[in-house]
């Protein structure tokens, strides 16, 4: 029976640990928006020595491009989109100590061992339910690189915003275990 | 000779573009209740639970479905008959589309060149129009938004006549297995089968951009979409990937003539937002 958890950022080895996949959670706190293009400028950065926008320790990075904002909303619909694309990025940051991702879809090899051995997490947010998500977003300050648009780095303060574990702390993958059970083919 | 104006089919197609970002259609709707009715996973169950919350937020706020509102994909079948006047109709679609993205708050997903500065054209255009020339004196214009997620996990895959009807399932099955939760599934599996490489990918653009309650017309390939809908079905995917009975909410087939030694298939996946809007002119 999966269990649920309420989280708040930034997240400890301990919070970590308690995580298995399949568990539902609801995270509350900062969290930050990159994907594709800000993904390249901060190993970019990173290779140059410079330091990142944030300090990503203990902290989640949720892979999202949202809708413009319309007047007087925080933000505009803001779903997850695939984490895949990332995965060439993702252990460099993991091994400087941030704690997971939020996002949808499978992993590499590469990007589940790193999750593995960093003591990480990655979670799924549903894919499509982007004016729901919207709901939890609070607020949305770009940090870095505001002439990315949609693909900025940006700080979102959430509240409950509702995940799934689907790679944990101990090797396991929710993508190739919850569709067992089901698997005719 | 019927007089269009371009400015008509401009405001149309901006309107289109938020209505088609906004609004599910009814069918999809339908798919989604009907799938949660259906699916074993009670995990499956909550993300379809959360998929109809969603798109009636986004229908009562008029704010995106999705935030990825897609390229602007138009299938526009113009009437013969047909004389556009004040302008290209190529222009007025790009016009449109950028009015709709830029005064509907979607998002500008479109970067003028692939490989190297992927600059942001800034409103969304150019968008992707496939026209046809029909009888009659009227336009349709049907504008389906394709998001990246579910376009790129779609594949062509060149089989011989000789792969039949197995090679062509096998294909299929091994697109959607591949592709996992990345699509956003539940999806509507778009296969266009025959024609050459391009037909058959148009084909399948087609079939994806087709009705979740619509059949093909010929009952061999409607049987068709049937026994792949189960085979998908069966891949144990699930809602949002997490595990579950209902991957697909629907195969939709279209098949064109081909070459005596070609059998290219290919499979245009769409997302759970499966959605477009159409209007007739």
């Amino acid at each position: 029976m999966p269990a649920t958890h309420h989280l708040t950022t930034p997240l400890s080895k301990d919070d970590i640990r308690k995580l298995r996949i399949g568990d539902l959670a609801f995270i509350s706190g900062t969290v930050y928006a990159a994907r594709d293009a800000a993904h390249k400028r901060m190993i970019e950065a990173l290779d140059r020595g410079d330091p990142l926008p944030f300090d990503p320790r203990g902290q989640i990075v949720y892979y999202v491009g949202p809708t413009p904002a319309k007047p007087g909303k925080p933000i505009g619909s803001a779903g997850p989109t695939t984490s895949g694309r990332m995965d060439a990025y993702t252990p460099r940051l993991l091994q400087l100590g941030l704690a997971g991702m939020i996002g949808k879809g499978n992993r590499s090899r590469a990007v589940m061992d790193a999750i593995r051995d960093n003591v990480c997490v990655y979670f799924a947010a549903t894919g499509g339910a982007a004016a729901l998500i919207s709901r939890c977003i609070k607020s949305y300050v770009v940090l870095a690189w505001p002439e990315l648009g949609p693909e900025a780095l940006a700080a979102m303060e959430v509240e409950n915003f509702p995940v799934t574990v689907v790679a944990d702390c101990y090797g396991g993958d929710q993508y190739e275990e919850g569709a067992k059970p089901y698997r005719r083919v | 000779m019927r007089e269009i104006s371009a400015e008509l089919i401009r405001d149309t197609v901006a309107r289109l573009a938020v209505e088609a970002c906004c609004r599910l259609p009814e069918s999809t709707l339908n798919a989604m209740r009907r799938a949660r009715e259906r699916e074993l996973s009670p995990t499956g169950r909550d993300v379809l639970g959360q998929l109809i919350r969603n798109a009636d937020i986004a229908a009562a706020e008029n704010a995106p479905i999705c935030q990825d509102t897609g390229l602007a994909v138009v299938f526009a079948e113009i009437g013969q008959d047909v004389h556009i006047t004040g302008g290209l109709f190529e222009d007025a679609v790009n016009q449109g589309v950028a009015r709709g993205y830029t005064e509907g708050y979607l998002r500008k997903s479109s970067v003028e060149e692939p490989l190297f500065e992927r600059k942001n054209t800034g409103d969304n255009t150019p968008a992707v129009i496939h026209t046809r020339l029909v009888a009659g004196d009227r336009i349709r214009l049907r504008l389906a938004p394709k998001g990246a997620g579910s376009e790129n996990k779609g594949a062509l895959h060149m089989l011989v006549p000789a792969d039949g009807l197995e090679g062509v399932k096998k294909a299929v099955l091994e697109t959607v297995r591949h592709a996992g939760a990345s699509p956003c599934p539940p999806m509507v599996v778009g296969v266009g089968i025959g024609g050459n490489m391009e037909l058959a990918c148009l084909c399948a653009k087609k079939a994806c951009a087709r009705d979740v309650e619509s059949r093909n017309p010929d009952p061999r390939y409607a049987r068709l979409e049937d026994e792949l809908l189960e085979l998908v079905n069966g891949l144990g995917t699930g809602p949002a990937g997490l595990g579950g009975s209902v991957t697909a909410f629907k195969v939709n087939v279209e098949f064109c003539a081909t070459h005596i030694a070609c059998l290219p298939v290919a499979v245009n996946i769409n997302c759970n937002a499966a959605r477009h809007a159409e209007a007739v002119l």
